[in-house]
């Protein structure tokens, strides 16, 4: 079977840094691929070893800057990968419905059986992406799936989704199918040295839409991004102040008024 | 002028807190759209729940008997069903796993924009939401497009509807549903050895300890303080330490005397499962981080230099 991984290349924000506009300074912006796409890596890379995968074809949109996140996926054991783009996506605030149109057309040229997708995004922490891609394309889907034992044979795969407070729900879903990976699924591991000098050598398809059969206007957004602020502190913790020794002792004072530590 | 739908959301047999959320919320939205309520009730014993959520502000309750326990195949013909039945065109439903499984669906499907994890929003000539990104650092607001949308509300961000209403309970028929997606049952994580759910005392560790080598610090530290270790979610999925031990939405909700959180900066998820301790203190070293803004004290600074400190005071 054919494992289509979707990966993104995430911008995080240090302790300290502006906003300009309705977006984060570059400067203070850092890139890397995201953390619920690496467990979804993984999973494919997986499959891939156990012989269930014959390929696992990644695909991203994001600018030329993002190949080098891309290039991590390779390193990790994807066989190759296409990356989308559009000017349209750097300047507005693409919706779901938009990457979807942009992921439907890969499907329809890649014909995957599964698609596995990262919850989401640490940027803009949206977690819709996968299920509405099984929406638009026929597939069957899970969310937040953190334990997978795929049955090829049978044409089903086994998940755990991950609810809320400790519970976990079996499931059987017809493959094909989305699956929207949940942190904590598998260990991604560290691309090898290996792994990173043959990432170099494998393809990495830069894309229009234009490529795709899409234009700039089928991908246009219902959302616009008017406001970026930082939330006001509510904070009304007491703040103990003093080298480490002085909040220590402080801190202590605290603990044993609370009767910590009376024992 | 536009009705919305509010989607309930049960589980085992019991309704969670947010589907009064998911009302107070929905009402907000009819007010701002010149409309009506309509919430939807799928699955289960339908009835009980409908009673159950009967609440002011509430217009029309459609109930769908179709299965007992969560199926997003169910969920959405039943929504459809609502929608081709109403004049509805807006659907408000929880930001929850299960809501995360349906609602991106349902907006495809019937071609609404969506936003997801809504903390906030307002009505003015269009809806803008609030929502934040980056890890919790920023707050957005966005600005939909028309007045068919769906959106997925922050557990814990709207108040509960409460109050009895007189809404009409209307069942709902829908077609059977040949589900590609079948659920085989549950399970509980988290068993063990020991419940965190129990200590009066909790140090948290988060990913601010780095390495796993350097657990044994607040290993120390809780032994020093007679406390129980638990963890955020970071330390779990790297196999730290056992699921049992995790703090959080998708681990455990804990209200200790005192919570020690020792390099957790404070995601919502975990901060959903540690708020309602009665004395929070948090260790960190970024003064920016969300822990501080629900602790009752802080130090901004690095554990490695305050921890050994700590442990020194209770030797």
């Amino acid at each position: 079977m054919k494992v289509l991984v979707t990966v993104k290349e995430v911008a995080s924000a240090g302790d300290d840094f502006t906003i300009e506009g309705t977006g984060i300074a570059e400067s203070d912006l850092e890139y890397d691929l995201n953390e619920w796409d690496d467990y979804a890596v993984e999973a494919a890379v997986q499959l891939a070893e156990a012989g269930v995968a014959d390929e696992v074809v990644g695909v991203t949109i994001g600018p030329e800057r993002a190949e080098e996140t891309i290039r991590m996926a390779l390193a990790k054991g994807v066989d190759r990968a296409i990356r989308v783009w559009d000017d349209a996506f750097a300047t507005g605030f693409p919706d779901v419905a938009s990457k979807v149109d942009v992921f439907e057309a890969v499907v329809a040229e890649e014909e995957p059986d599964l698609v596995l997708s990262g919850v989401q995004a640490a940027d803009d922490g949206f977690g819709a992406t996968g299920v509405a891609l099984a929406e638009r394309i026929g597939f069957e889907h899970a969310a937040v799936v953190n334990h997978l034992d795929l049955d090829a044979d049978a044409g089903l795969a086994n998940v755990h989704r991950e609810l809320e407070g400790g519970v976990e729900e079996l499931t059987e879903v017809d493959l094909p199918a989305v699956l929207t990976v949940q942190t904590g699924l598998n260990e991604p591991r560290y691309a090898s040295l290996r792994g990173i000098r043959q990432a170099q050598r494998k393809e990495i398809a830069a894309t229009t839409l234009d490529d795709l059969g899409l234009t700039a206007e089928d991908v246009e957004s219902a959302l616009t991004l008017t406001s970026m602020y930082e939330p006001e502190s509510e904070s009304d913790a007491e703040l103990i102040e003093g080298d480490a020794g002085e909040a220590a002792t402080r801190l202590a004072t605290i603990l044993r008024e609370k009767g910590v530590g009376a024992s | 002028m536009s009705d919305v739908l509010a989607v309930a959301e049960h589980r085992r047999g019991e309704l969670r807190d947010v589907s009064a959320e998911v009302i107070m919320a929905g009402r907000e939205l009819a007010d701002a759209l010149g409309g009506d309520l309509h919430l939807a009730v799928v699955a289960g014993d339908v009835d009980t729940f409908a009673d159950e959520l009967n609440r002011e502000g509430v217009d029309a309750i459609h109930t769908v008997a179709e299965g007992e326990e969560f199926d997003h195949n169910v969920y959405q013909a039943a929504i459809a069903a609502v929608l081709d039945g109403t004049d509805a065109a807006a659907v408000v439903a929880p930001n929850s796993v299960n809501g995360l499984d349906y609602a991106p669906a349902v907006a495809e499907q019937h071609g609404l924009p969506l936003v997801t994890d809504a903390i906030d929003f307002e009505y003015d000539d269009g809806l803008t939401v609030t929502r934040e990104m980056y890890g919790s650092k920023v707050e957005t607001s966005v600005a939909v497009e028309g007045d068919r949308f769906a959106l997925t509300i922050r557990e814990g961000e709207w108040e509960p509807a409460a109050g009895e209403g007189d809404a009409p309970i209307e069942p709902v028929a829908i077609d059977s549903v040949e589900s590609g997606a079948r659920v085989a049952g549950f399970e509980e994580v988290g068993g063990g050895d020991v419940d965190i759910a129990d200590a009066d005392v909790l140090v948290s560790v988060g990913r601010g300890i780095e390495e796993e080598d350097n657990l044994e610090l607040v290993e120390e530290l809780a032994e020093a303080l007679g406390a129980t270790l638990s963890a955020s979610r970071p330390i779990v999925d790297s196999g730290w330490l056992p699921k049992n031990r995790q703090v959080g939405q998708s681990g455990k909700v804990v209200t200790p005397d005192v919570y020690l959180a020792v390099g957790i900066s404070g995601a919502v998820q975990h901060v959903t499962g540690m708020k309602g301790s009665d004395t929070i203190i948090a260790i960190n070293s970024d003064p920016n981080a969300p822990i501080f803004d629900i602790a009752d004290y802080g130090i901004v600074g690095d554990l490695f230099d305050v921890v050994p400190a700590l442990i020194e005071e209770f030797e």
